[in-house]
């Protein structure tokens, strides 16, 4: 385990090639006790959870390609992704920061809880199910390219905004978007024909554009994109059409 | 469309003995579904018998006992098939178009096995054992259990243990509360529940509402949930417990997921589970990140990993046809314990027709897991806890005998703490005060009294097992589990005994 790691200054790099889950956070953990803030990890091929459930505010750049579950359950990290991430990135986090400058696959933000993740490319199906929101509490999934269907299904709180940058057409593809979502607000930039059901598409207002205008500047800075090349096109709004979309279905 | 005069009849009816009653209006007040109003004009108390759903708070809170809650006597013609039950449903279906919602768990009369197993005692050869006297252990341990242990002698005399355990549960009563979300039940419930838990020696388990912080106190005596919606998951709340349960479903309505409805999301349940207030709370069927056996071990690992492999963790499902071959799955998915969760489960809200119609009995489930499991060699590897529907120390005993280390109790914790099975619980107005979320009706759970008729409950069904066990000649619980030849089937055809590893009675 010691062999992997090495110190350059005041970052720790590791080398994940010969480490399992276990002995990776086993090792975040410990550098996280003994007040190393900065971590590089090279030749990530597939190691599943990692930073699950630190409460840290430890920033982590990985190279190569993080496993399923990248951050779940985690708590302050900041992570950057050089590459691709797989299923379940973000799953019921916290709070923290997920970067990624690949794309993502299914459920990226599943259940979050609060936090950022953005991602410059595409994403799979159902990104940002399940994502919840209180108070001052709003979780936020910024998707640069498209994602697939299910977009925010069962959406209870917080904000997806999904950019589109790669497509040719200004019709976003996927179907089902927020689909028994009852709470928080999916922006698109572009247009789409195909909703899930008890959602609406609503034309945005001044309030959310500042909101679209913050989180697009962060993604510009992220990933070296012009603020014009984002907000050069219309954006629209999906919202729940009521906090009870399944209401109406059961009699006493 | 004309509106559709409803055919319903009141399904009670209210009798008050004019010569006793005081119209001392307590019956006005208890009431939270408004049967009886107060006609202050007339001074004469009106009962509304439409909205009553006998659930007897008026008829146990009237001074003068003056209340009689009687079955409607006007009733369809006695006909077999087509049933009250089945006339009535029909027309409020016809009069809705919707799906009949109901609370608790099947009423159905023909899945209770634990009635048909008698179990057995000493006679003459290996004596039976008095447990008022002699110690009888029933303490219970749940978590993998290792296949070898490896011992170090040390010179001096003093030994230790090389073998790394995995994380257990301890129980001073093979009892357990089952889950029972802050939502579907309130706040006052989950204090009674964990102070009785903590008090006796076993476990209480959150459901899948998260825990309200002025618990975390109990921690070393909650078991917490993780399901679908993941509601008021996060890490604190996992290290929050003891052990952490994945609930994949449960008895009450296999296959479909959780569904609280909008009345009872208030303030504090809503921050809790980060939803808005007054919405439904759902949890879907599924787990979108756990479409196989190899999905459910990806999160049985990331729960493991971020509570750092110190608490066991479980996965609950429903009894369905096929759960041996799933649960086989689960021991292999590295979860330490397995919850079977039978037909006879209770929920807050479930479809009718789900709840009465999906799912096997606990009896056979159990029987066929647990036979599955030591035929696979990996018995050891799990602990097994079994719920739904069980009614008393026996139902306890005969569930250890057939296999289980340990047994959930929902519904009769709740009938301990007032329930009464009036099967209302989704309206949110619980008149005992228990499936409710509104501030005011939460008040008739006094936290001090409801932990204390739970810890009753407790002590009377340990009793009771160790004189069960006594009578069997047995002074610890171990000798029973899975001991199958203490209990003998009256009634059951040759199917039945075969899945369930019983002989028959007199065999
Ligand atoms: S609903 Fe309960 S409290 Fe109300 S009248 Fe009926 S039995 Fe009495
Ligand atoms: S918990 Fe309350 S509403 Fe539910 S069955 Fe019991 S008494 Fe009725």
């Amino acid at each position: 385990m010691l062999r992997s790691v090495k110190l350059e200054g005041d970052t720790a790099i590791i080398n994940a090639e010969y480490l399992d889950h276990k002995s990776m956070n086993r090792i975040l953990k410990s550098m996280d006790s003994e007040g190393i803030r900065r971590v590089k990890i090279k030749n990530v091929y597939g190691i599943r959870y990692i930073g699950a459930g630190m409460k840290s505010n430890m920033d982590i750049e990985i190279y190569g390609t993080p496993g399923n579950d990248l951050g779940i359950f985690m708590d302050g990290l900041r992570i950057t992704v050089h590459g691709n991430v797989q299923d379940g990135c973000g799953n019921t986090m916290n709070s923290g920061e997920i970067i990624v400058h690949g794309h993502g696959g299914d459920i990226v933000g599943y259940s979050m809880r609060g936090g950022a993740i953005y991602v410059r490319g595409d994403v799979g199906y159902r990104a940002g199910i399940h994502m919840k929101g209180y108070g001052d509490r709003n979780p936020v999934l910024v998707i640069g390219g498209e994602a697939r269907d299910f977009l925010g299904e069962y959406m209870a709180g917080g904000i997806i905004l999904i950019l589109g940058l790669n497509m040719k057409k200004r019709m976003f593809n996927m179907r089902f978007v927020g689909s028994g979502m009852h709470g928080g607000v999916i922006y698109l930039r572009g247009r789409i024909d195909r909703l899930g059901e008890g959602v609406e598409a609503a034309e945005v207002n001044e309030e959310d554009m500042k909101i679209i205008g913050r989180l697009a500047e962060k993604f510009c800075r992220y990933f070296n994109y012009e603020m014009d090349e984002v907000m050069d096109q219309e954006f629209m709004k999906v919202i729940p059409l009521s906090h009870r979309p399944y209401g109406g279905l059961y009699t006493r | 469309m004309k509106r559709i005069k409803t055919y319903l009849q009141p399904e009670y009816v209210i009798e008050r003995l004019k010569d006793r009653c005081n119209k001392c209006k307590i019956c006005v007040r208890e009431c939270t579904y408004n049967v009886h109003i107060y006609n202050p004009k007339r001074d004469e108390i009106l009962s509304r018998d439409e909205y009553c759903v006998n659930c007897q708070r008026c008829v146990v809170f009237c001074p003068t006992k003056a209340i009689r809650v009687r079955k409607n006597p006007n009733t369809y013609r006695e006909n077999y098939h087509w049933t009250e039950e089945v006339i009535r449903s029909i027309k409020q279906q016809a009069e809705t178009g919707r799906i009949l919602l109901t609370g608790m768990g099947c009423d159905k009369p023909h899945l209770t096995y634990w009635d048909r197993l008698l179990l057995n005692a000493s006679q003459v050869t290996n004596p039976s054992i008095d447990p008022l006297r002699e110690p009888i252990e029933i303490r219970t341990y749940l978590g993998k259990k290792s296949e070898h242990v490896n011992i170090n002698y040390k010179d001096g005399g003093d030994i230790s243990l090389e073998t790394e355990l995995a994380p257990q549960l301890r129980l001073e009563t093979p009892i357990l509360f089952a889950a029972m979300s802050f939502g579907a039940v309130n706040l006052n419930v989950h204090r009674a529940l964990a102070r009785a838990a903590a008090e006796y020696g076993t476990y209480f388990n959150t459901g899948e509402g998260g825990l309200h912080p002025s618990l975390y106190k109990y921690s070393d005596h909650i078991i917490i949930q993780v399901a679908s919606g993941r509601f008021g998951v996060n890490a604190e709340y996992l290290n929050k417990g003891a052990a952490i349960e994945i609930k994949i479903g449960q008895g009450a309505k296999p296959g479909i997921g959780g569904h609280l409805p909008g009345e009872k999301v208030r303030e504090e349940i809503a921050k809790l589970r980060m939803i808005p207030v007054g919405t439904d709370a759902l949890s879907p069927a599924p787990h979108h990140d756990i479409y196989s056996i190899e999905d459910l071990k990806q999160l049985v690992h990331a729960l493991k990993e971020a509570t750092d492999y110190t608490k066991p963790v479980a996965v609950k499902i429903a009894a369905v046809h096929n759960s041996a071959a799933i649960a086989s799955g689960i021991v292999r998915a590295d979860a330490d314990i397995i919850v079977l969760d039978g037909v006879r489960g209770s929920t807050g809200a479930a479809p009718k027709v789900i709840r009465d119609n999906v799912g096997i009995p606990i009896e056979l489930a159990l029987a066929s897991v647990d036979k599955r499991l030591r035929d696979e060699g990996i018995r050891n590897e799990v602990s097994i806890i079994v719920s739904g529907g069980i009614r008393s120390s026996a139902d306890v005993v005969k569930a250890i005998a057939l296999g289980a280390d340990a047994v959930y109790i929902g519904t009769a914790a709740l009938v301990a703490m007032g329930c009464t099975l009036c099967q209302r619980c989704y309206t949110g107005r619980c008149p005992w005060g228990i499936a409710t979320t509104d501030p005011e009706i939460s008040k008739r759970i006094d936290p001090d009294v409801a932990s204390a008729r739970l810890k009753n409950l407790l002590q009377a069904w340990s009793m009771e097992i160790k004189e069960i066990l006594g009578g069997m000649g047995m002074n610890a619980i171990e000798s029973l589990r899975g001991n199958r030849l203490q209990l003998r089937a009256v009634g059951l055809n040759d199917a039945e005994l075969k899945v369930l590893g019983v002989k028959a009675a007199g065999e």
